[in-house]
């Protein structure tokens, strides 16, 4: 018999290490030999020995971090590429989160584990989309795990604020986003609904938007918004990162509309204690929905959940007869992704 | 259209802080959306329409038949608001093609439909909806829309968006119903204005403008005559064979926050007036009527603790007769000799104050230290009853305000274009602590009076200052000094101080001053004035 993924498998204060292969997936601390799932910086911290992660994901490190922090020893494996390390078969496969991002399936004598990191399963053409995999134990994020979590199609979103734009020709619309994969990904759908004039750019957003160009992800015209002046700036598009929407930074805009690209955007008091004037229900994560379809597609009889809201979700699975274990794992979630920042919560 | 489309309105509504963007949304309300649906948007938008059909139980238990409990439970004690949550967690039907229903037919059916078939009623609305549907749909049918949307606001938009002047509009508001088919046809050049006759209707108040001190020289004392200005609400009596109503200035009506008031009204006429709080014909300050406002009803206890009674200012009609073109003196005088006719019960009249010069009156004011007294009204003799604010016919002379040194102790942003800046000041005063020592004490709250530039200096000094964060708000070192000014200060249990400020706003940034010096709350203690004096001791 197989050996159950919790005997090779394990919790540590660093995060989830596979004992037999001697890495860590996602660690917290820098440690010797770590796989990562995704550039965000709350999975992909910097100053670890080897690193093993897809090409893009590597990039994005390396761009965020410097050559030095993004690994003494940097590995990229293909998505779909299996390597073995200590007798344990790794595998990355799309996870449809951001550029890059993949879940890490973990063979090991006949036993199977998938580490999801983050994922979504709404279309984003700025990333290939996830892929379940049959296992058996699944490893899982749970950011929007409640049932009044479901977001709705990206594209009415937009519509919305394509919406607002005409109705208030005069008006900057400044939309917070974080700096890898929401930015680019709301540029792209932005671009399908026909929106051609440049977008302007904070410059915390600049960097990662000339990496996906050259990654292969093409985002039209871009101009910085740092060094154009208000007047040209009316009627535009902005985008910001969440903390800098509101602040001292915002005051170069023409009387901006405040919009937060972010699933949290679905709960009204959330956006509204923010100042939020038009919220924008776009999210990188599997909503209530997905997570629970998700789960049923990859079959495991067992769902470890690594953060979020794991109570909602673990009595969900529960009532299917599905075994569920939340691992509490510290440090994810905390960074990015559409975790509230503290002076954008003000 | 349909609820979707009102739907993405109210999103938009709850959402924007600033006035003009809300024009522009009911502008764009106005001109895209069809009759009747128009018209049942902006009744339930401004509360004219209120619902009580469905009450929050049946919205409970449709959702526990389908949804997990625990589930349920989480999500809600996630979300807070119960109706929101409710449409969040409402699980989409597959198959469900059915389109959303109209606004109008969901009116319709809630007036219409047996108690015992809601359920399945707002069930079946519920699945063709999406969430911001749903929420709508359920803020609608409970009756607790609360965008924040006055009448007023909206009789602007009607005004900008169809070209008439707001006054006109104001005139026929309350003489039409939802939803409103006449008037959208008026407005839209198709008809004729619809003519209120007898149902009982707001006419727009005249309003006065302050008196700089340069106009204070050109005063003839024989071409003006003078009144107290009293702190309490303006209002409008409007009483006859189509009904009784009291509206607030803004034409809002308030008469089922009035009874007492509504019960005396029995004359014909329409009657301009001071709501206040009075005690053995003694005006208390504006805080006693504060606790009977933004009520729909009210109970016989605070009746009886916060009786209110109308000072009389004018009279705009008596029976059928237009008072309004004729010179203030006729008014007054046909109002003099109406009170003393109809004797009107909780009424009386504003008595005038005899002067003889600019300078007497200017003492008469200085004098006027009772909390329920702003200051002066000055009525030139022969002005008529004008709509709004028209330059030169009423002036208001407030009496000059009274001002402390308080040190800055929490800050807040602001909303819309203040967003990025805090510029909501918390100020305290100093207290002995009771260990020997002193300590502040909040004892209000200013976000205006300061100039663009003092608010950067502000904002800046915060942000280098901060001393702790909760939420939106900063505190700051207790080591800035502002010269608050206010109108009047007065006893409140609702404030630790013990003591409420009307309208403060900052004076002066006092960088000169050390925190240490700044004034102790029984300085601000010596400014309260617990009764106003009888009308016999400030009748000058």
């Amino acid at each position: 018999m197989p050996p159950h993924p919790e005997s090779w498998l394990r919790v540590t204060p660093q995060g989830l290490y596979c004992e037999p292969g001697g890495f860590f997936i996602d660690p917290q601390r820098p440690v010797d030999r770590a796989v990562i799932t995704h550039g965000h910086a709350d999975h992909a911290r910097p100053g670890h020995e080897a690193v093993l992660a897809t090409p893009a994901t590597l990039a994005i490190m390396r761009a965020r971090m410097g050559e030095a922090g993004a690994g003494t020893v940097q590995q990229p494996i293909r998505p779909g590429e299996t390597l073995v390390q200590n007798g344990v078969a790794i595998r990355l496969v799309p996870a449809g989160h951001v550029l890059g991002s993949a879940q890490v399936v973990l063979d090991w004598q006949g036993s199977r584990a998938v580490v999801s990191g983050d994922y979504k399963r709404q279309r984003d053409t700025t990333c290939a989309p996830f892929e379940p995999v049959n296992c058996d134990v699944f490893v899982t994020e749970a950011t929007f795990a409640l049932p009044v979590f479901r977001h709705p199609p990206p594209e009415e979103e937009t519509a919305k604020l394509l919406k607002s734009l005409a109705l208030f020709p005069d008006r900057t619309h400044v939309v917070g986003c974080y700096a890898l994969g929401k930015c680019q990904r709301l540029i792209r759908l932005l671009r399908e609904a026909g929106w051609e004039a440049p977008i302007h750019l904070h410059g915390a957003l600049a960097t990662l938007c000339t990496l996906y160009e050259t990654l292969g992800v093409p985002l039209g015209p871009l101009a910085p918004a740092t060094v154009a002046n208000k007047a040209a700036l009316k009627g535009a598009i902005v985008l910001a990162p969440p903390s800098a929407v509101q602040d001292r930074w915002a005051r170069r805009l023409a009387e901006p509309v405040v919009a937060v690209a972010s699933g949290w955007m679905r709960v009204r008091q959330r956006a509204k204690t923010r100042g939020v004037e038009l919220p924008l229900v776009i999210s990188d994560h599997a909503d209530w929905d997905d997570l629970n379809r998700t789960i049923d597609e990859v079959g495991a009889p067992e769902v470890w959940v690594t953060h979020g809201r794991d109570d909602a979700l673990v009595h969900a699975m529960a009532l299917r007869g599905i075994r569920g274990r939340a691992l509490h794992l510290v440090g994810l979630g905390d960074e990015e992704d559409d975790a509230p920042q503290p002076e954008a919560a003000a | 259209m349909s609820v979707p489309a009102f739907a993405a309105l109210l999103e938009r509504l709850v959402f924007t802080p600033g006035r003009n963007a809300k024009l522009a949304l009911l502008r764009d309300w106005f001109a895209t959306q069809p009759d009747p649906d128009r018209g049942v948007g902006l009744a339930a938008l401004t509360e004219e329409l209120v619902f009580t059909a469905a009450k929050p139980a049946l919205i409970r238990d449709l959702v526990a038949a389908r949804t997990d409990p625990v589930l349920l439970a989480l999500s809600h004690d996630y979300v807070g608001d119960f109706a929101e949550t409710v449409a969040l967690i409402w699980p989409q039907r597959e198959g469900v093609n059915a389109p959303p229903p109209a606004l109008s037919e969901v009116v319709e059916a809630l007036e219409l439909t047996p108690k015992a078939e809601l359920p399945l009623l707002i069930a079946g609305w519920l699945d063709t909806l999406d969430s911001s549907g749903r929420l709508a749909l359920i803020k609608l049918v409970t009756g607790g829309l609360r965008v924040g949307v006055s009448g007023r606001l909206a009789r602007v938009a009607l005004a900008e968006w169809s070209g008439q002047p707001v006054e006109e509009i104001e005139e026929v508001w309350h003489g039409v119903a939802p939803p409103y088919l006449p008037l959208f046809r008026w407005l839209e050049g198709a008809a004729e204005k619809p003519d209120p006759q007898e149902a009982p209707v707001f006419r727009p108040l005249m309003l006065a403008h302050p008196l700089e001190d340069a106009d204070v020289a050109a005063l003839r004392p024989a071409e003006w005559r003078a009144e107290w200005k009293w702190d309490g609400i303006r209002v409008q009596l409007t009483a006859g064979p189509g009904g009784r109503r009291l509206w607030s200035r803004g034409g809002e009506d308030v008469s089922g926050a009035f009874p007492e008031i509504i019960a005396a009204m029995n004359f014909h006429a329409v009657l301009d007036g001071e709501l206040l709080v009075i005690r053995d014909g003694a005006v208390a300050p504006f805080a006693d009527l504060q606790q009977r406002l933004n009520r729909k009803g009210v109970t016989a206890r605070m009746q009886a603790d916060y009786p209110v009674g109308v000072r009389l200012y004018d009279l705009l009609f008596e029976a059928g007769e237009d008072l309004r073109p004729l010179p203030f003196d006729v008014r007054r005088a046909r109002l003099e000799d109406w009170v003393a006719r109809i004797a009107p019960a909780r009424m009386d009249l504003s008595a005038q104050i005899a002067f003889a010069s600019v300078v007497q009156l200017s003492e008469v004011r200085d004098g006027a230290r009772a909390a329920s007294i702003e200051g002066l009204m000055l009525k030139r003799a022969d002005s008529p009853y004008v709509a709004g604010r028209q330059k030169g016919l009423w002036w208001k002379w407030k009496r000059d305000p009274l001002s402390i040194d308080a040190v800055l102790m929490y800050a807040q942003r602001g909303h819309g274009k203040r967003s990025s800046f805090y510029s909501d000041y918390t100020f305290g005063l100093w207290r002995p602590d009771g260990a020997g020592g002193e300590e502040l004490v909040p004892v209000g709250k200013a976000y205006s009076g300061y100039t663009d530039e003092e608010l950067g200096w502000l904002d800046k000094w915060i942000r280098n200052h901060t001393t702790g964060r909760f939420g939106p708000v900063r505190e700051v070192e207790k080591a800035l000094v502002l010269e608050v000014i206010f109108d009047a200060a007065q006893l409140s249990t609702r404030h630790k101080s013990g003591v409420a400020l009307r309208f403060p706003r900052i004076a002066r940034i006092r960088t000169d001053k050390p925190a240490s010096e700044a004034d102790r709350l029984e300085n601000l203690m010596g400014y309260v004035e617990r009764r106003a004096p009888t009308d016999d001791a400030t009748d000058g």
